[in-house]
């Protein structure tokens, strides 16, 4: 073991995006046969480095090795000719090929374009011997398998090609418990055949229970190499993914505990499958944080909130319930800043003014008539209060930055009196400096009246902006209380151990 | 950039008070400005602000162009009705030059106006739907379907004033089943509308046996809609000028058109910001089916006659001249005003093919050309734009 070289040797690896430091320096070293697993927070660039591995980033520094040699992943067919597969968290399988055409997709056994199906069959079979699913069969369309057995072809892909390394993003995040187990006796005996196995989880007691080794990440550093998996107590671990270098600036609390009428009531929401009997209150001028892992639940009980999502139990929104349905919901005066700007608040081509004034247009209008010079002057007076930069109203919102896009949705929700705004992730793709002034602007929509629902996977920015800090776990609530009350490794611990305080 | 950044960079620099070299130029740059001064006397003062002070007036000069000619989409979208217009113009001066005796005269421009209004009608409908994220196959179906119900035996005894309400209402009912089916049965929106036109194609047979129905003496009136001229157009022309001047106000003005761009631009933002999607939908399917009902006055008037064959293909040209003018079959994007240039570029064509004798085969060929290239020519602009 000694004078073996690592399979896989990362040194110094930095990355740079668009006002963003990715990774600074990361080193990771792989040995033949282990599962090492990576761990860090949010943001801590774990996803960036595997897509490096996976060849679909290129670092902007550092050095890789393979074997001792010193490799370039310039494209992901390349990284994957080296013998490193990647396993992302979203399974990238088409639905409606079967099994083995999935599998050798883009390298179809044949001749001249012509596939021979009989040997991507055969090889198909003895991959899953290999796996220990027999029972999925090489011509079973993939859209009708489970995660689980989704999970597996995914696996086999990267079996067929000829691989040393796979990397595997969460893959038990989308299985139930005994599903997991299967997963890692497969993992158990590729190591065994000598495969190495990157392994990236939020859980810390699968980390326990599979894990050799362990790399924590922080803030785009490696903070810990090679700690052993098993014996490394918890707290050890939490805490060095927690004190982060990066220092956000909050504005100050309330200093009493807000006493304010109830502005939204829910009593046992249910969404099945995600969310089980989940009851909390948020007061007028209060922030309350949902803290969880991403799949926890805490975005579909905002959804549900909203009337964005089918559940059951009880939503009252002052004093009287909610109809399903986000018309209903808007009207009586919520707001939702949804987790993926992009895609579900902005209309990109459209102007700053058009996008703030989406949601509150009938205000300018008379039978549907909109008082164009009253919805500029509203427009430009928000974009003054918010300080969205650039200040021109009928530029285009693709062009400004995350922090003036996320500034510009916060906007829309100003338009008329809001009892209660929705917050998703606010702060996702917002630079450091940008985060401070959205910071202020939450709390001083709060401090106006406003009760507040934010859901973020920071656990430092849920602890420094919320009044009161909801703990979501697996669908349920398992803690709550002022935020003061608790630090970072606390609620860290109750997110991925569900241990109580 | 340089206009906005040269006299602000005097104001600031203690350079442009003192007495330096007149050859320097007035538009210098921020940069040149604060360099240079070294020899004025000021080395050190100066030095450390200005590259933010020069950022700064970077973001704002680049914030305050656009905003002075309203914004660049505006300004974009002029440019390209511009290139339609050039092309409309082209049009016509190969008519002028090809047919000098016949191209130009008041019949024949009366005529190119008079057949683009029953499709001109359909395609304002049209391009609601399209900028609402849909498609609407069924337009030319609905028009022959409105135009015999109108015309049977049965609704012509109850004269003229009924007559042109049943056209009205089968299109605009027919258009709310295609959106019924489309919003609330999740059809999809090609599926549901070309099922429409197979059906309401075989009604349209069925009521009328397959024969031509004429407009029967006493309800001359809508016949009168293509004679009767007022300032020497017939009526029909301003009932079509009507409709694209409400299209417009509708699309433009009120909070129905811009929820419209929202529900085609990105609908689970719309659907996020409290907007009704399902119901806005239905509504735009509605209003083309209404637009077919127009037309299918129109078309009664010009042929004084209502026939399952009435608009063959007709949806055909509506969707090609709305993507000749712009709009995106994504949804999202487009004006009333570049789907009607679009469609008279259509009708002028079809016009000068006609008026030189040529086979109608080669319109088509040349139709099919001039989409690929106005899309094309679109493609382009956009990306050298963003």
């Amino acid at each position: 073991m000694v004078a073996d070289p690592p399979l896989l040797l990362m040194r110094g690896i930095v990355k740079q995006f668009p006002g963003v430091r990715a990774l600074d320096g990361v080193d990771l070293e792989v040995r033949r046969g282990e599962v090492h697993c990576l761990l860090g927070q949010n943001g801590a660039g774990k996803s960036t480095l595997i897509k490096i591995l996976a060849g679909a980033h290129q670092p902007d520094e550092g050095v890789i090795t393979l074997d001792g040699e010193e490799v370039r992943l310039v494209t992901p067919t390349a990284a994957i000719k080296l013998g490193v597969s990647t396993i992302y968290q979203e399974l990238d399988l088409v639905d409606g090929l079967s099994v083995a055409e999935n599998i050798f997709l883009g390298h179809e056994p044949g001749r001249l374009g012509f596939i021979r199906q009989s040997d991507a069959n055969r090889a198909t079979r003895d991959l899953m011997t290999r796996l220990g699913h027999p029972e999925i069969r090489p011509t079973t369309e993939v859209g009708r398998l489970s995660p689980a057995a989704k999970q597996v072809v995914s696996m086999a892909r990267a079996l067929s090609h000829d691989t040393r390394l796979i990397i595997m993003d969460e893959p038990s995040a989308a299985l139930a418990h005994d599903e997991v187990a299967n997963l890692f006796r497969i993992v158990r005996e590729l190591t065994a055949q000598g495969v190495a196995v990157v392994y990236i989880s939020h859980r810390l007691e699968e980390i326990r229970e599979i894990g050799d080794r362990v790399t924590v990440l922080k803030d785009g550093r490696t903070v810990a190499v090679g700690l052993p998996a098993k014996e490394t107590p918890t707290s050890e671990v939490v805490s060095l993914m927690t004190g982060r270098t990066v220092e956000y600036v909050f504005p100050p609390r309330r200093t009493e505990p807000a006493t304010g009428p109830e502005v939204l009531r829910v009593e046992g929401l249910t969404v099945p499958g995600v969310v089980a009997d989940v009851s909390f209150v948020v007061r007028a001028g209060e922030i309350v944080g949902l803290a969880g892992l991403v799949g926890s639940g805490r975005s579909e009980i905002i959804e549900a909130v909203y009337g964005a999502r089918r559940s059951s139990g009880k939503i009252v929104l002052e004093g009287r319930p909610v109809r399903r349905g986000t018309a209903d919901t808007v009207r009586r005066g919520m707001g939702l800043a949804p987790e993926e700007r992009k895609a579900q608040a902005l209309l990109l081509d459209q102007s700053v003014a058009h996008n703030i004034t989406l949601a509150g247009l009938g205000r300018y209008a008379r039978f549907g008539w909109i008082d164009r010079r009253r919805e500029a002057a509203e427009a430009r007076t928000l974009i003054e209060t918010l300080d969205i930069r650039p200040g021109d109203p009928d530029r285009p919102v693709k062009t400004l930055s995350g922090g003036n896009q996320q500034k510009a949705v916060l906007a829309r929700w100003l338009v008329d009196d809001r009892k209660l705004l929705l917050l998703d992730e606010p702060t996702r793709g917002v630079d450091v400096g940008a985060r401070a002034e959205l910071y202020a602007v939450i709390r001083k929509l709060a401090d106006q009246g406003i009760g507040v629902l934010l859901v973020s996977s920071e656990v430092p920015e849920v602890l420094g902006l919320a009044d009161r800090v909801l703990v979501v776990r697996e669908g349920r609530i398992i803690h709550q209380s002022a935020a003061d009350d608790l630090d970072e490794h606390q609620v860290l611990d109750m997110i991925m151990e569900g241990s109580a305080l | 950039m340089t206009e906005a950044r040269g006299p602000k960079a005097h104001e600031r620099s203690p350079a442009g008070a003192e007495p330096v070299d007149p050859a320097r130029p007035a538009d210098q740059t921020p940069a040149e400005a604060s360099g240079t001064p070294s020899a004025g006397g000021h080395p050190q003062a100066e030095t450390p602000d200005a590259p933010p002070a020069d950022e700064h007036l970077r973001v704002e000069s680049q914030a305050r162009k656009p905003a002075a000619s309203q914004g660049p989409l505006a300004r974009f979208g002029q440019a390209r009705h511009l290139g339609l217009v050039a092309a409309l113009v082209l049009l016509a001066i190969v008519g002028l030059i090809t047919q000098p005796d016949s191209f130009a005269t008041a019949s024949n421009l009366v005529n190119i106006l008079s057949l683009a209004s029953t499709i001109g009608v359909i395609t304002v409908g049209m391009t609601f739907v399209i900028i609402g994220g849909g498609i609407d196959l069924s337009v030319g179906a609905l028009m022959a379907l409105a135009s015999v119900w109108a015309t049977t035996l049965a609704t012509q005894s109850y004269g003229p004033f009924v007559m042109i309400l049943c056209a009205l209402l089968v299109g605009a009912g027919a258009g709310l089943v295609n959106g019924f089916l489309i919003s609330y049965g999740r059809m999809v929106p090609f599926i549901a509308t070309l099922a429409m036109l197979v059906a309401a194609r075989g009604l349209a047979q069925r009521m009328s046996d397959r024969k031509t129905q004429l407009i029967q003496q006493g309800n001359e009136l809508i016949v009168e809609l293509s004679t009767t001229r007022v300032l020497g157009l017939p009526v029909l022309v301003y009932i079509f000028a009507l409709v694209v001047a409400v299209g417009w106000v509708l699309l433009n003005r009120t909070t129905f058109g811009r929820r419209t761009y929202a529900v085609g631009g990105n609908p689970e933002a719309a659907r996020l910001a409290g907007i009704d999607v399902r119901r806005h939908t239905l509504l735009l399917y509605a209003l083309s089916g209404l637009c077919c009902g127009i037309a299918a006055v129109l078309i009664m008037a010009r042929t004084t006659t209502g026939s399952s064959t009435h608009g063959d293909l007709y949806e055909l040209d509506a969707i090609a001249a709305v993507i000749i003018g712009g709009t995106l079959l994504t949804g999202g994007r487009g004006t009333i005003i570049g789907s009607i240039l679009g469609l008279l570029i259509f009708t002028v064509i079809t016009n000068l093919f006609i008026l030189n004798g040529l086979n109608t085969s080669d319109q088509l060929i040349a139709k099919g050309l001039i989409i690929v290239v106005a899309v094309l020519l679109q493609r382009r602009s956009l990306e050298s734009r963003t």
